[in-house]
């Protein structure tokens, strides 16, 4: 009962307000499928390749093999979600269809993926939701099951994998053997697609495992130029026209218009632009702006856009810098010039802690000098944050004072730093961008 | 009205957790309602006690949200992590009259995406985004390469309503190493350390009774003077101050000064927090010793000597042999060998003056220490053994009890038995207080200090 109640508050009670957060929040954090026209006209082709691919195993019984490869964030996953949605709404096709999902980063090896197919195909070792049996029983049930079915009366059986490559990584590539092969004979219809970020995917399969698959492959790149780029910004921001106050949604859609003509956001956008033309580029950047969305504040203006983008844009390692003790902070420059007087070579905490007293001795009056212990605590704190990392990993066989280690901040970062340090004495500023004589 | 509740809510939050207004906003900004959906991933960085977990978890209990806040030191393996997942977000706890089981087994990713889309159907919170926060995310990094991408793209995988939140220390770009393509982009966020004031305005409310919060802030900020250069950690600095408190109102206690009387009051502390810094800051003695010596102080008002510290193992008892033994190691590891001759043979002939070449060698001090084969260190010790030694399986076990001891290392492990490679791992303190013991002179010998 409860359940069902809550559920049911938000197309109700909620006022618009709500209900637009609902929307554009679904649109940005990527677990909805843009609508079918908006896959159709930027990814046409693929599409009905594929589609044809899946109506042709489930119709016509014919085995098939193909691979959806492209970019991070090209909408490889949006692709095949919206085609498979339109296949489960056919009833024609959906009675003679079976479909079975798997992902490389759950089914880590062959006995999780044949126990999850066997499971997703409702075989007769399945109980509620457990599988029974050892692996070679599985597999040796599971292929028997496959391979007794023929052209004409089986139900064809869609196998999608994402994240195709980790699956080549399991051992002697048995499941995709397996599956290529029942693709190759005339058994049950299969129809295998394969995704995955890899270009060099092909590569990765086994000589006979290759030979088998059918090197059907569908790219889905990236095509967007920046005016399609500024039309996907605004029309993810765009409110449909059936919400329950149309004159409300004329003023968003018109707001988001006038938007899209900010000289302000054109830079901003430009600037992503730049750095990533992918949609989740894109949706991270709307994230806060959508998000920041409520009752008092009921409109998207364009400081949103250059404060979401000046967030995204930190450089994380400067900010984790500026948090570090004056101490530290002489450490790491003293490291700096370890680094560029032994031409980047590695360099150990003795030959630091000789550099540091050299500073000290010359500007004592300037920052209170230490014991060793307490620049050795110092340092071990900084080794703990991963800003100076030991060459030759974890091996306890040399004294911490001796171990080789090697800096990782730039000298771009370290001069940022500098800049922005609360009270920074400026003699570490004049030593930080001069070395001291030798 | 539903206003009024959540601007109540959101004061109290900013009353229990001081300066951190803006990343609680931002936070609560991206949560939205239990029912929207949120993004998949958020990652919070930020120095140790910036407040990341307090925040994350405060905001999880008082909004009574679904979650699950599991520290990833505490999990050695993936399995036990995902059971604990699994367990908090049924809201089930491993007591003694369950006989500390948890709810299910889950070997793996594939299971635990299973079981947690049926826990949260059976909880009933489907229509809720289930928060599960991992405290230390770094450990991730050495767990199966497949768990910290499955994380971040939990939503997807399980079809669920869920955000994973993970706190760390370290930046992101050092978690994407090893995992090849098949991660995903959380929102990152930074929680920046904390500014000299508000380190002030947050210890101010840890005030002792009797005395007014002026007066703690006043000894803080001077506590701060000798600290702050070395230290910016809230939890350490908060440490401290408790703990050196007593002795800094120790004149106002006899009556020697008042609370305004701050110069003398400082006079008074300055040469303790000194010391403080070399002892208690080095965990060199327990804060329990250092209350202690504070009374006894107080108590003799003498000059009390001071505690015995950890740092004064330097002292270790070893045989007469082992002794030796250390030292030949030492004087091998330090030594360059092609000086070996000048040092311990009696005829060594004419000593070449190379002087050209000596200002470039750095000092093998900074260097550390080299590897030495086993017969030049039993050459070195016979030559400085006065006595005649037999080479008896005694002195060669006492070689291999000096590895245990971790006092020498070995080298490469190829050859156990054949010719081992050995490093000294002491220090020049330690070894010169046991040559003193054996009245043996180091310093002559090594090469640092007689070329």
């Amino acid at each position: 009962m409860m359940p069902k109640r809550t559920r049911q508050d938000p197309t109700e009670g909620n006022s618009v307000i709500q209900k637009v957060q609902n929307i554009l929040r679904s649109r940005v954090c990527r677990n909805e499928i843009p609508p079918t026209d908006i896959i159709e006209e930027s990814l046409k082709v693929q599409r009905q390749h594929l589609l044809d691919l899946i109506y042709r195993c489930a119709v016509q019984g014919e085995s098939n093999s193909a691979l959806v490869t492209g970019p991070h964030g090209g909408g490889k996953t949006m692709l095949v979600s919206s085609v498979l949605e339109e296949i489960e709404s056919d009833r024609n096709v959906r009675n003679n269809l079976l479909i079975v999902r798997l992902n490389g980063l759950l089914q880590t090896d062959d006995k999780i993926a044949i126990q999850e197919i066997t499971r997703q195909l409702r075989l007769d070792n399945v109980v509620g939701d457990k599988v029974f049996g050892s692996f070679a029983e599985n597999l040796a049930f599971l292929l028997e099951a496959l391979k007794t079915g023929n052209r004409e009366e089986a139900q064809s059986v869609l196998f999608v994998l994402e994240e195709f490559d980790l699956f080549a990584h399991h051992k002697n590539q048995t499941l995709l053997y397996n599956l290529f092969d029942i693709c190759q004979s005339a058994q049950t219809p299969i129809a295998v697609i394969g995704i995955t970020r890899r270009l060099d995917v092909v590569e990765l399969l086994e000589k006979r495992v290759k030979s088998r698959f059918s090197h059907r492959r569908i790219h889905v790149f990236n095509t967007l130029n920046f005016p399609e780029y500024k039309e996907a910004f605004q029309r993810m921001l765009t409110l449909p026209s059936d919400l329950k106050d149309p004159k409300f949604v004329k003023r968003w859609n018109k707001d988001v218009e006038v938007l899209c003509g900010n000289a302000t956001v054109h830079d901003v956008l430009k600037k992503t632009y730049q750095l990533d033309k992918s949609i989740c580029g894109l949706q991270s950047l709307l994230l806060i702006p959508v998000c920041k969305v409520t009752e008092d504040h009921p409109e998207i203006e364009a400081v949103d856009f250059v404060e979401s983008s000046k967030h995204i844009a930190t450089d994380s390692k400067a900010a984790m810098l500026h948090g570090i003790s004056v101490l530290q902070l002489c450490l790491v420059i003293a490291m700096k010039h370890l680094t560029d007087m032994y031409d980047g070579d590695a360099f150990n905490f003795e030959m630091l802690h000789n550099e540091y007293l050299k500073f000290m001795q010359r500007k004592a009056h300037v920052v209170q000098s230490f014991e060793k212990p307490v620049v050795l605590k110092a340092f071990e704190q900084l080794v703990a944050l991963e800003i100076v990392k030991p060459v030759d990993g974890h091996g306890s066989r040399t004294q911490k004072e001796y171990r080789a280690m090697s800096l990782l901040v730039t000298s771009a970062q370290l001069t940022e730093v500098m800049n922005t340090y609360p009270g920074c004495p400026s003699e570490l500023k004049h030593w930080a961008s001069n070395p001291l004589p030798t | 009205m539903a206003d009024v509740e959540i601007d109540s809510e959101c004061s109290n939050i900013n009353q229990m957790i001081l300066c951190r207004q803006k990343q609680v906003a931002l936070l609560k900004t991206l949560m939205g309602e239990p029912s929207q959906p949120t993004c998949p991933s958020v990652f919070i960085y930020g120095h140790g006690a910036t407040g990341k977990t307090l925040v994350v978890s405060t905001l999880l209990m008082t909004m009574s949200l679904p979650h699950a806040i599991v520290n990833c030191i505490e999990c050695q393996s993936s399995r036990q992590l995902l059971v604990r997942i699994l367990d908090q977000v049924a809201n089930h706890e491993p007591r003694p009259e369950n006989n500390y089981c948890s709810l299910n087994r889950c070997e793996n990713m594939s299971v635990f995406v299973r079981l947690l889309k049926k826990t949260i159907e059976e909880r009933g919170i489907q229509d809720q985004t289930v928060y599960i926060v991992l405290d230390k995310a770094e450990r991730l990094r050495n767990m199966d390469a497949n768990i910290l991408p499955a994380f971040l793209n939990l939503s997807q995988l399980s079809g669920c309503n869920v955000c994973v939140v993970l706190l760390s220390q370290i930046v992101w770009e050092k978690f994407l190493f090893g995992f090849g393509s098949n991660f995903f982009e959380p929102f990152v966020m930074h929680f920046p350390d904390y500014t000299k004031n508000e380190l002030l305005h947050i210890i101010a409310k840890d005030t002792p009774e009797g005395y007014s919060a002026d007066f703690y802030s006043s000894y803080v900020n001077l506590l701060m003077s000798i600290f702050y250069m070395v230290c910016r950690d809230l939890n350490e600095i908060r440490h401290l101050a408790q703990l050196n408190f007593p002795k800094y109102v120790e004149p106002i206690t006899k009556g020697e000064a008042t609370e305004r009387d701050s110069h003398k009051l400082w006079r008074h502390i300055e040469p303790h927090l000194k010391k403080a810094l070399q002892t208690v800051y080095l965990r060199e003695v327990t804060s329990e010793q250092w209350e202690k010596y504070q009374l006894g102080e107080t108590s003799q008002q003498g000059l009390p000597s001071q505690p015995s510290s950890l740092s004064s193992r330097a002292q270790i008892e070893l045989p007469f042999y082992s002794k030796y033994l250390l030292i030949a190691a030492y004087l091998a590891s330090y030594n360059p060998a092609r000086y070996d001759r000048r040092f311990f043979s009696k005829h060594h002939g004419k000593i070449k003056k190379s002087a050209v070449n000596r200002k470039k060698e750095t000092s093998h001090q900074l260097l550390g220490p080299k590897a030495f084969p086993l017969d030049r260190l039993m050459a070195i010790f016979y030559s400085i053994v006065d006595s005649r030694v037999a080479p008896t399986a005694n002195v060669f076990s006492q070689i291999s009890s000096l590895v245990t001891l971790q006092l020498l290392a070995q080298v490469g492990h190829e050859d156990q038995l054949d010719t081992p490679k050995y490093k000294c791992t002491v220090s020049l303190e330690f070894i010169r207080s046991i040559a003193r013991t054996v009245s043996f002179d180091v310093i002559r010998y090594l090469y640092d200090f007689v070329k």
